[in-house]
């Protein structure tokens, strides 16, 4: 009973010349409950995940849902064509591509900031108040915050408020497309600034005493230690989360974008997921929004592995 | 920690008292920048608690940053919010999404992520793999609502929760927890007769009390807080979530309302306006109360996120 247990199979004679199935089979009769266990989440991504991957095809159709998916005519790529030959385009590409490279030049070197400011904190007490402070707003739903956005640029609003004393028009800030992109980065910004800091905090305090140590008595003063042996120590942690934020330049939730924006801004506002999301599940043009996503998919998926590829060739570091 | 922070920077306790004057600046400086970054990071809220007990009116005509209520000092809004039909029905589903979303979600990622932790477990590459695409791949939004109808399950109460049931994310933490776990107390119950089931929950679910925690308190936080889910799948009022009737009174009644003029507003405009205030506090208060306590599981879990990701 037991030899069976403890991967019987690879015991017996004759098991490199067994074909896959019968390997399998054989798992299977060692360790039935594994097979048991494993069953609901294999059933969860086929039907959340793999399914609605098959569904993909009705991008190359056109979709009638009465029709189901066999029903509906082919059309090849005429979905993909509609959308890269239509008006929205650039406008999309665009907005998404400023919103996420706002965050990568201002959202990504404030949490490393942050974290080597804790780092130089003497006071471990105030260091910990500060970071239990600092990672609140975390925890708050992308719902509140964006209505504390748009309560507070609305033209009665504190923020507004505060921005008229140095000339802004005393108006509701979001409706004026100029401005949506910085409030939108400036609320994220608030929200995970804390958070983000985290990951680099750790790294910070995980690099070898000694190295501190050795520097002093080298008469490095308090800037130079930072310079030549804190930012080495965090070097591969910056450079792994670099290469995620740059694979994902292209790739931008609908959700916080969905609450703040209105049709005054769309032309700085609307992103390829807002768009995907109104043609799809408010117009109603399934395959041509499967197909505007695919599109995004893909591109994100060229993005992120020729970024790892690229930091593997030039750094050293990758993702995998 | 407490060894690497006396070594940052150089300044061991022995050498403090040479703090040269310039030092001195440069911490007077990082105290200030804390400070204020602490002040941005609790002002909105404070905001919202001080506005909620305040006169609406003097509210919205106040143009200079709050500190401390207006009066008449208030209770009005958080009476009328308590009546709220929404946000009553809002409160109790979120609840009861709350506590069978992270039951649910802590129980199946568990048992994946046993499973492919286990190095007999034959089709455990594949599994992972299995796993793994749907990190960088997914169908989107539009083949997955129709799966949803398909399936039944669109604007029912299970909408909510089935398609966002685990999440790959956690799945791989806790795997990686699962994997330090040393083999010698798994095979010494294998000798003892017990099944995979028993090791999991006698064995392997002891040890990680500290992943499970972690990964219950992101699948409680993450379905307290989600609202798009519902807003995809639920057209039934009585189903939403407490987030959904949040967009509802903050964000669509804001559109509506956006050019009122002050002078000309009823009396009704400014309860509402009250009433926002309220039920943010309201929403926001029992996650931002109990979180201080669970922060180092928090922290824990962007750790040994990190090591995998």
């Amino acid at each position: 009973m037991s030899q069976v247990k403890t991967n019987g199979p690879a015991i017996r004679k004759g098991y490199k010349e067994k074909n896959y199935f019968l390997r399998l089979f054989d798992n299977i009769k060692a360790h039935p409950w594994l097979y048991i266990m494993f069953f609901p989440v294999f059933a969860y991504y086929v039907l959340f995940h793999y399914w609605p991957m098959y569904g993909i095809i009705i991008a190359f159709k056109d979709f009638k849902p009465m029709m189901g998916i066999f029903g509906s005519q082919w059309v090849g790529l005429d979905k993909f064509k509609e959308f890269i030959y239509g008006p929205y385009l650039w406008r999309l590409v665009r907005n998404t591509l400023g919103i996420n490279l706002g965050m990568l030049i201002f959202g990504f070197p404030l949490p490393i900031l942050f974290a080597l400011v804790l780092n130089e904190c003497r006071s471990i007490k105030f260091r910990k108040v500060v970071q239990t402070v600092t990672y609140m707003p975390h925890f708050v739903s992308s719902v509140v915050v964006c209505a504390l956005m748009i309560i507070f640029t609305r033209s009665t609003g504190i923020i507004t408020n505060i921005l008229a004393y140095f000339g802004m028009p005393k108006t509701n800030l979001l409706s004026i497309p100029r401005y949506f992109k910085t409030l939108y980065i400036c609320m994220n910004i608030w929200q995970e600034l804390g958070w983000d800091s985290i990951i680099f905090f750790a790294a910070l305090t995980s690099i070898d005493a000694s190295l501190y140590e050795a520097a002093t008595v080298d008469g490095a003063g308090r800037w130079q230690q930072m310079w030549h042996v804190t930012l080495p120590g965090i070097a591969p942690t910056i450079i792994i989360l670099l290469i995620l934020r740059i694979g994902n330049l292209m790739s931008l939730g609908w959700d916080r974008i969905h609450l703040l924006y209105s049709e005054m801004v769309y032309e700085t506002a609307d992103v390829i997921s807002t768009y995907v999301y109104r043609m799809g599940m408010t117009r109603m043009q399934y395959s041509y929004a499967t197909a505007v996503g695919l599109l995004n998919s893909a591109i994100n998926i060229i993005l992120l592995l020729s970024t790892n590829a690229l930091s593997r060739k030039v750094t050293e570091s990758s993702l995998w | 920690m407490a060894k690497t922070n006396i070594a940052a920077g150089g300044i061991t306790r022995e050498n403090r008292i040479k703090t040269s004057m310039g030092d001195r600046i440069t911490n007077v400086v990082l105290y200030v920048i804390m400070t204020i970054l602490m002040l941005v990071a609790v002002y909105p809220l404070y905001y919202c608690l001080v506005a909620s007990f305040s006169d609406a009116k003097s509210i919205l005509a106040n143009t200079k940053p709050l500190v401390a209520p207006i009066a008449p000092f208030t209770f009005h809004g958080y009476q009328m919010a308590v009546r709220h039909q929404g946000i009553l029905i809002g409160a109790r589903n979120t609840v009861s999404y709350v506590l069978t979303g992270t039951l649910i979600g802590l129980f199946v990622t568990m048992l994946g992520a046993f499973c492919v932790s286990r190095k007999y477990f034959f089709i455990r590459g594949a599994a992972m793999k299995l796993i793994l695409v749907t990190m960088f791949f997914s169908g989107g939004i539009i083949p997955l609502f129709f799966v949803v109808r398909w399936l039944g399950v669109y604007n029912t109460w299970w909408a909510f929760i089935l398609p966002w049931m685990m999440s790959s994310y956690n799945l791989i933490i806790m795997r990686t927890f699962f994997m330090g776990i040393p083999d010698s107390l798994e095979e010494a119950a294998l000798l003892d007769g017990a099944n995979e089931v028993q090791i999991l929950f006698h064995v392997v679910m002891p040890l990680s009390t500290a992943v499970i925690a972690v990964i219950a308190m992101y699948y409680g936080v993450g379905y307290w807080n989600a609202w798009y889910q519902s807003y995809m799948f639920q057209r039934d009022k009585t189903l939403w979530p407490l987030q959904m009737f949040l967009r509802e009174v903050l964000i669509v009644q804001n559109e509506t309302s956006q050019a009122t003029d002050i002078t000309t507003m009823s009396a009704e405009a400014f309860d509402r306006e009250l009433v926002k205030y309220c039920i943010i506090i309201i929403s926001t208060v029992p996650i931002l109360v109990i979180y201080p306590f669970l922060q180092r599981y928090f922290v824990k879990g962007v750790m040994i996120g990190a090591i995998k990701g």
